[in-house]
């Protein structure tokens, strides 16, 4: 990997979610990448960065940025996903009112994330936290 | 459907960025619900919301777009424009109704992305 970018996301903190993607999409903008792969990847982030900010206590966001390939890992301690499969349906959620009246928690997150991302792996562990790992080539 | 005209059409006004770049809009979108903002495929489009937080001037950072504009006198916040200014942004607030400012502009020739 050439380059390693870390961040930490607080759980609850809805203003600073986004702070990763936007800083990675900078990054990316100056690689010689296709804005829409870019844009895959930075929606990606976002999406796990939001999901972190509804669900967890709190969480670490680990870019490792080569030059085919970014692979990005967020660990939270949080609650963890009973059933992963459940919540990678589209249409579930168990965000709060208030994440959804910021505009999210309608359960298109996890789709959307495996939607932009070549390989996608969650694991997740009741009462302690999710691991999300992702992948995209370019 | 060029920012100037969206403006025209709206009666809105400017709270972040500027006409220097004047960018012809080919699309426009309207929703409250950024988990389907976040689905588009399309880039330069204009966002309709009736939203007005920064987590909407993020998904529009993330989604490639680069005009949104607040229905309804929404008020863009500091950090909203703050926000906007860093990314390039244009924020435009109008008096319609998501509706009506959706109507307006899709009868003048602003395309539905959907």
């Amino acid at each position: 990997m050439a380059l390693k970018l870390d961040f930490i996301i607080e759980g609850g903190n809805f203003s600073k979610a986004g702070k990763a993607s936007s800083q990675i999409k900078k990054v990316l903008k100056q690689l010689d990448i296709d804005t829409k792969i870019i844009k895959s990847i930075v929606v990606a982030i976002y999406e796990a960065e939001v999901n972190v900010a509804a669900h967890a206590y709190s969480g670490k966001l680990t870019a490792g940025i080569g030059e085919n390939e970014i692979e990005v890992v967020v660990a939270d301690k949080g609650p963890g996903i009973e059933d992963i499969s459940k919540a990678m349906e589209a249409g579930f959620s168990t965000a709060s009112k208030e994440v959804r009246e910021m505009g999210f928690g309608a359960g298109m997150g996890l789709p959307n994330i495996k939607k932009n991302t070549d390989e996608m792996k969650i694991e997740s562990k009741v009462g302690e936290g999710t691991t999300l790992r992702f992948k995209c080539f370019y | 459907m060029k920012i100037s005209e969206i403006i025209r059409h709206t009666e809105a006004k400017i709270s972040a960025g500027n006409l220097t770049d004047d960018k012809n809009m080919e699309k426009a979108f309207s929703s409250d619900l950024m988990s389907d903002v976040l689905t588009l495929d399309e880039e330069n489009i204009l966002l309709i919301s009736g939203l007005a937080n920064v987590q909407l001037i993020r998904t529009a950072e993330m989604a490639d777009i680069s005009v949104v504009l607040l229905a309804r006198n929404k008020k863009a916040t500091p950090d909203m424009i703050e926000l906007a200014n860093e990314n390039g942004l244009v924020i435009l607030e109008t008096p319609y109704s998501i509706y009506k400012a959706s109507g307006v502009l899709y009868s003048n020739g602003l395309k539905e992305v959907y």
